[in-house]
């Protein structure tokens, strides 16, 4: 039921979901879900809409509910997991904004409650705000309503606010969903610092995109099952259909996001 | 100022003063989780205490605070659990808490509906002295919530889903957030009436939106504007004789029109500032390219 290598012993993963199965309403979403993510490991969840992908996401993190299976975050039990600073998660989200305005750094400040005791910031966490913002290219907008930002900003927002906890472990719903092009580049170039720090990536993708050099495994869900777990697919989904010809870049290649011009 | 030499009146400012803090500082965290209209209903769901204070010969404040924060529970419970019938339910709750109120006040000996109106629109002069005693208790515990946990509510009313993962007790504060709503719907009740409390949540919140940029900025203006209203429509009352509530509410939306009228030339303000400061490669409007502009000319 595992995947291979990552089974073995001396590497412990820092996801591991066995057996889950997750029901909206009556209709089961997962069913029976096996998925490893060992330290360090850039893994993307792939799969048509209706999947899962989001879903399994969401039941790593409490979201949603599981019917049956086990989830362990860091070999921890997810109902027993407390050291939430590790986890940094950036959800499906067009936009940052809530009801109210809000500053870049009052929401990428949410980020840091995970490591204040309290509710209250010190010196050293809004210093990590402020790096956490650098990271995304957006410390000139700190003190900016998020409503004044374009798609691809909210979205660096989003991630910015992941990342404010210094996290081991980055969990990501479509991060490039409605992202411009000079977005992306900054987003893959955040994302490869982190990776490159050993940060542990897990990501819902509906395509590979700019990030693909990065990814190390895919994972591609279809109806509630794994279909695929392996090396990035040539062609799935979305890269399967027609008008969507554009050629993989890999390894040693120059950052393509061509397809989405 | 003839006005403070009435106690009444020196009770109804006081009152006003900690409703015009509390609505705004709770009602903030409702329009940011798009719940605006929830202090409307806990207001329908007090009606029962109102009552029940009646029909028991008991404190209508606290029973109300009793039936309204009990109210406020189910109405969050529903939310968890009810997702599908969630608003048929929330609206036999409201409705059901408006028909119990009348019910039981025309059950309670010698009551009538007369009795309920001034806790439906508010009134100056019945603000009694253990009411004072009641709203100032009740007020500080929505200041202490809203102050005090601003960074974690601000966290779950801006994106419950994210908030989950930095380790918040989120259905906690979910349920702190409806309790003090609740206990705010009972401070404001006296003054500006179990129907009409619901504005004074939202209405300053909206009006300080017109000219903030900040979470911060917006709560501060808000409760400003909200000791404002409250202040002075208490006094306008007073003089011209007219209900509080209904004062007070009016002079809301009158700020609400003012600040919107003022903010929309320091929006355009703002926009061209910004447009001055942007790099040259990424204009805020389209312009034409030099050359062409140029041809444009030679060719009238």
């Amino acid at each position: 039921m595992g995947v291979g290598a990552l089974d073995e012993p001396g590497i412990e993963p820092v996801i591991s979901l066995r057996g889950v199965r997750a029901e909206l309403g009556s209709r089961p979403v997962l069913r029976g879900i096996d998925l490893t993510v060992a330290r360090g490991e850039v893994v993307a969840l792939l799969g048509a809409n209706g999947s899962g992908k989001s879903t399994a996401i969401r039941t790593i993190i409490g979201q949603v509910p599981v019917s049956a299976g086990d989830i362990e975050l860091f070999g921890t039990d997810r109902r027993r997991f407390r050291d939430w600073a590790r986890v940094g998660y950036v959800p499906q989200r067009t936009t940052a904004a809530g009801g109210v305005p809000a500053t870049v750094t009052e929401i990428v400040s949410s980020g840091r409650l995970s490591r204040a005791r309290f509710g209250v910031l010190r010196k050293a966490d809004h210093a990590a705000v402020r790096r956490a913002l650098e990271l995304v290219g957006m410390a000139d907008r700190a003190k900016d309503s998020v409503n004044a930002l374009s798609g691809g900003q909210h979205q660096r927002v989003l991630i910015a606010r992941a990342l404010a906890s210094e996290p081991q472990l980055l969990i990501m719903d479509e991060p490039m969903a409605g992202v411009d092009l000079a977005s992306q580049e900054v987003l893959a170039q955040t994302l490869r610092e982190q990776v490159a720090q050993g940060t542990t990536v897990l990501l819902v993708l509906h395509e590979l995109g700019p990030l693909e050099p990065l990814i190390d495994r895919a994972v591609v869900l279809r109806d509630g099952c794994v279909l695929h777990d392996g090396p990035p697919p040539q062609a799935v989904g979305q890269h399967a259909l027609p008008g969507h010809d554009h050629v993989h870049p890999h390894e040693n290649e120059p950052l393509r996001t061509g397809l989405l011009s | 100022m003839d006005f403070l030499d009435y106690a009444f009146m020196q009770r109804a400012l006081l009152a006003a003063v900690l409703v015009g803090i509390t609505a705004p500082a709770i009602g903030i965290y409702l329009v940011q989780r798009r719940q605006a209209l929830m202090g409307d209903g806990i207001g329908h769901v007090a009606m029962t205490g109102v009552g029940l204070g009646f029909l028991l010969s008991a404190s209508p404040v606290w029973m109300a605070t009793l039936t309204s924060v009990l109210g406020a529970v189910l109405m969050e419970l529903i939310r968890w659990y009810g997702r599908t019938r969630g608003d048929i339910a929330l609206a036999m709750l409201f409705y059901g808490g408006m028909a119990g109120g009348v019910m039981f006040i025309n059950l309670a000996p010698g009551g009538s509906n007369a009795n309920l109106t001034s806790y439906l629109f508010g009134s100056l002069s019945t603000v009694s002295e253990s009411d004072v005693t009641a709203i100032c208790l009740l007020a500080g515990f929505v200041v202490l919530v809203t102050l005090g946990l601003r960074r974690q509510l601000f966290a779950v009313s801006q994106d419950e889903e994210f908030a989950r993962v930095t380790g918040l007790p989120v259905r906690a504060l979910n349920l702190l957030t409806a309790v003090t709503a609740a206990v705010t719907v009972t401070v404001a009740m006296r003054v500006v009436g179990l129907l009409l409390v619901s504005a004074l949540m939202v209405v300053p919140v909206a009006a300080a939106q017109q000219l903030s940029r900040s979470f911060a900025a917006t709560f501060a203006i808000a409760v400003a504007i909200g000791v404002s209203v409250t202040i002075g429509g208490t006094i306008t009352s007073y003089y011209q004789d007219v209900p509080p509530g209904a004062t007070i509410v009016l002079l809301t939306i009158a700020a609400f029109m003012a600040l919107t009228a003022l903010a929309a030339p320091l929006a355009r303000r703002r926009a061209r500032a910004a447009a001055a400061g942007q790099p040259a490669g990424d204009p805020a409007e389209c312009a034409i390219p030099a050359s062409r502009e140029a041809d444009g000319t030679v060719g009238v």
